[in-house]
């Protein structure tokens, strides 16, 4: 039994950890909140230089070949401190993409800039309400031509190119290379809950693209969302382990009533609940990072486990943060609600909660079928 | 990451499961096997049965020095046993927890001719051990315990009630911690012995629990002598001893709670409700937290096959698994609708089995530690957060305030 990481991961880990608190403090974060710039392109660069762009690309690519651990470590780490910068869309997502499906002209053409970060790459899925599902997919994609719309898209308004879902000729779902500084598509910046991360509408008007290699329709969707949500459910437990460390050292510091409030059992009792809550997410998302690195056949039950147990976390941990606080939490200038806003924008980035515990539900009844 | 054994683990895996595979009948998915010591009938003799067995091929006491018929092995190997027993209905709840903590206890304190006399008969299931700690004022708050010793030449005189006593009916031996002095504050005025329950004065009298059955004992003591040498520590170190017994309390091994996550899951199924979106739900939410668990506890395997001591962290595996229990049992005879609340053996679905836990399944939240008990624990033992404010920490015990209950 080694569930754990190796001791080179958690060198990684305490490098990560060094570089973020020193390069994305929350004043960094509120930088990009408050509408200062779209991402933090500093840290952004830093990151590349570090080699965590291309962590899961292969070396061939220009990768760093940390590997999926050494992936789900870092975002552990992003998740912690915030990082207003679109690795989860460029080093997830689209990366996941191209190595999942791309014909290897498309992964020597994009893989060593994703890796260098001097282009970013987004994944369009969403078109409007609704979560993941074919039936809500009808951006078309007609003699090589896309039109539709969609919205929300992670970091659609930062990124240079984008992993669309749509139907071809046929009617069937496919995954299309779109160039986002061609012609023929017209790109908004969305308001949401979470300004510290940016969004957008991307419209398309019969705009140039080409099929991502193989494809590979919905099932492939579903993979990438399945191997993404396992690396964001690191995200979400750093941010939650952060928001509960907020909590934690305000109630050991703030007095009321004569005594720290850490010594009242209301507060103790929360902070006792939100602390099993991150424990549990993180095994759950260990076992997604075991899954992943060893491309194991459990992993698309780990994930959903993996993204139902974080989700949960982080909400927990984020809301009961601000509780804590008492009325300074709901101010603008206490950081509580900075990890409040993320843990809602990580919820439903990729499909909301009650679709993935359908799906988990649906994975345990295929498993026990079998 | 990887799940596998050392090589050491798995040799010794495989010699686990070539016994148990020997000895014992697998479980069957179907029908739970009942844990909670139900020891009616030839209960207790298939216990001691299994247990002689188990000591004999050296499962029993896994990391005791060899002298006391152990193996001097790693934790991870006990754990690795209990993984492998788990599959197996083998009769259990008689000496589990008495091997796990008091005789560690004994060992501590014990003098070497009488750890000659007592461990090997504990091991082999011959004699029974019991613990005496809990009273009707002591419960969360141990501390405040009253049942009183007073020295008497070589002996002790105790007088006063525990309660909560597991098999104290069926023990030969118990641990007990009494006060000695009431008049220094109260984990200062605590001693700690072992005794025969067979002693004249002890008076033993099954709890009848609101699940039906009696699994627990309140015992009186009238004038009950115990030789000094039986003292375990010295006079007044009586709290120090206790904390002994429940850090060794066992490291939470995966104990089978039933109904689980799957059985809700079958149920729902059976019922043709799986397909409802808020049952699926609650299922998908109940098997994150099982699957939680589980990874919880392969961390802290890990951390043992590395030679660390797991931690006050542990607390959580009975918190999170209590609740779950309660919670399950409750949802599934919901589930059942106007029919949920039949236990007949002829009609009830599932074998009762939502039911039965419904009502054993309180105890779970209290025994071993209450929940709010584990909540302060992880809040401050874990996170760090300050203590409570005592009133009744530098005052003698004498003085304390009491309420009337």
């Amino acid at each position: 039994m080694n569930f754990d990481f190796s001791d080179d991961l958690k060198q990684l880990r305490d490098q990560a950890r060094r570089f973020l608190a020193e390069q994305s403090p929350p004043k960094v974060v509120r930088h990009v909140l408050e509408g200062g710039e779209p991402y933090t392109a500093v840290l952004w660069h830093g990151m590349a230089e570090m080699g965590w762009l291309g962590a899961a690309i292969p070396e061939q690519y220009g990768g760093a070949g940390l590997g999926y651990e050494g992936l789900c470590v870092l975002a552990e780490e992003l998740g912690r401190t915030l990082a207003p910068v679109p690795f989860a869309s460029s080093a997830y997502l689209a990366t996941e993409a191209l190595l999942l499906a791309g014909t290897d002209a498309q992964k020597r053409r994009l893989l060593p800039k994703l890796a260098e970060g001097s282009t970013i790459g987004c994944f369009g899925l969403a078109e409007g309400t609704g979560n993941p599902d074919p039936a809500n997919v009808r951006v078309r994609a007609i003699g090589g031509k896309l039109a539709g719309s969609k919205w929300p898209v992670m970091d659609g308004d930062v990124a240079d190119f984008a992993i669309v879902v749509a139907r071809d000729d046929a009617g069937e779902i496919g995954l299309l290379l779109a160039d986002l500084t061609a012609g023929g598509i017209s790109r908004r910046p969305l308001a949401t809950v979470d300004p510290s991360r940016d969004h957008a509408r991307i419209d398309f008007a019969g705009a140039d693209v080409e099929r991502l290699g193989a494809d590979g329709g919905w099932p492939l969707v579903q993979r990438l969302l399945e191997r993404a949500a396992i690396m964001v459910a690191f995200e979400q437990v750093g941010g939650a382990d952060a928001a509960l460390e907020m909590a934690r050292n305000y109630a050991q510091e703030r007095y009321a009533f004569g005594r720290p409030i850490g010594s009242f059992q209301a507060i103790k009792h929360k902070l006792a609940d939100v602390y099993v809550a991150i424990e549990l997410a993180r095994s759950n998302a260990y076992y997604g990072a075991w899954a992943l690195s060893a491309d194991a056949a459990e992993l698309p039950l780990a994930a959903a486990t993996a993204r139902v147990s974080a989700t949960e976390a982080f909400h927990l941990a984020s809301k009961e943060n601000i509780q804590t606080h008492g009325g300074i939490g709901f101010t603008w200038d206490v950081d509580c609600h900075l990890y409040y806003r993320r843990s809602k924008q990580l919820a439903l980035a990729l499909g909301s909660a009650p679709w993935w515990k359908h799906r988990l539900v649906e994975l345990i009844e295929m498993r026990n079928a079998a | 990451m990887d799940f596998n054994d050392t090589p050491d683990e798995a040799a010794f895996r495989n010699e686990a499961r070539a016994f148990l595979a020997t000895n014992a009948e697998p479980k069957s998915r179907a029908r739970p096997v009942l844990r909670l010591g139900d020891l009616g009938g030839d209960g207790v003799q298939r216990c001691k049965e299994w247990q002689a067995k188990k000591a004999d091929a050296g499962f029993a006491a896994i990391t005791w020095p060899k002298q006391y018929g152990g193996r001097e092995a790693s934790p991870i190997l006990a754990v690795i046993y209990q993984q492998e027993e788990d599959n197996y209905a083998v009769p259990r709840g008689l000496f589990e927890i008495g091997l796990g903590m008091y005789i560690p206890t004994m060992m501590a304190y014990a003098k070497p001719e009488q750890l000659d006399r007592y461990v090997q008969p504990a091991l082999r299931g011959e004699e029974v051990w019991c613990q005496l700690f809990s009273e009707p004022a002591g419960g969360s708050d141990l501390a405040a315990l009253r049942t009183r010793a007073e020295r008497d030449g070589d002996d002790w005189i105790i007088n006063g009630q525990k309660i909560w006593t597991s098999g104290a009916h069926l023990s030969d031996f118990g641990i007990i911690v009494v006060r000695t002095d009431p008049n220094v504050p109260k984990h200062e005025g605590l001693t700690f012995f072992f005794l025969d329950m067979r002693s004249p004065g002890i008076e033993i009298r099954p709890i009848h629990q609101m699940s039906g059955a009696s699994h627990f004992n309140e015992v009186f003591f009238t004038d009950v002598r115990v030789p000094d040498a039986q003292r375990l520590g010295a006079v007044g170190q009586g709290w120090k001893v206790s904390l002994t017994t429940l850090m060794n309390e066992r490291l939470a091994v995966g104990e089978v709670h039933r109904p689980d996550v799957e059985d809700l899951l079958e149920l729902a199924r059976s019922l043709m409700l799986n397909g409802n979106a808020a049952v699926r739900e609650r299922i998908a939410e109940w098997y994150a937290r099982t699957q939680g668990l589980k990874f919880t506890r392969f961390r802290t395997m890990t951390a043992l096959s590395r030679g660390q001591t797991p931690g006050p962290e542990n607390s959580i595996h009975k918190l999170v698994n209590a609740s779950k229990l309660q919670d399950i049992a409750s949802y599934g005879m919901d589930l059942m609708g106007m029919a949920g609340l039949v236990m007949d053996d002829d009609l009830a679905e599932a074998y009762a089995m939502f039911q039965q836990a419904l009502l054993s399944a309180p105890s779970a939240r209290i025994a071993g530690g209450s929940d709010e008990i584990l909540r302060n624990i992880i809040a401050e033992r874990v996170l760090g957060l300050p203590a409570d404010i005592r009133v009744d920490k530098n005052r003698p015990f004498s003085q304390v305030p009491t309420g009337r209950r």
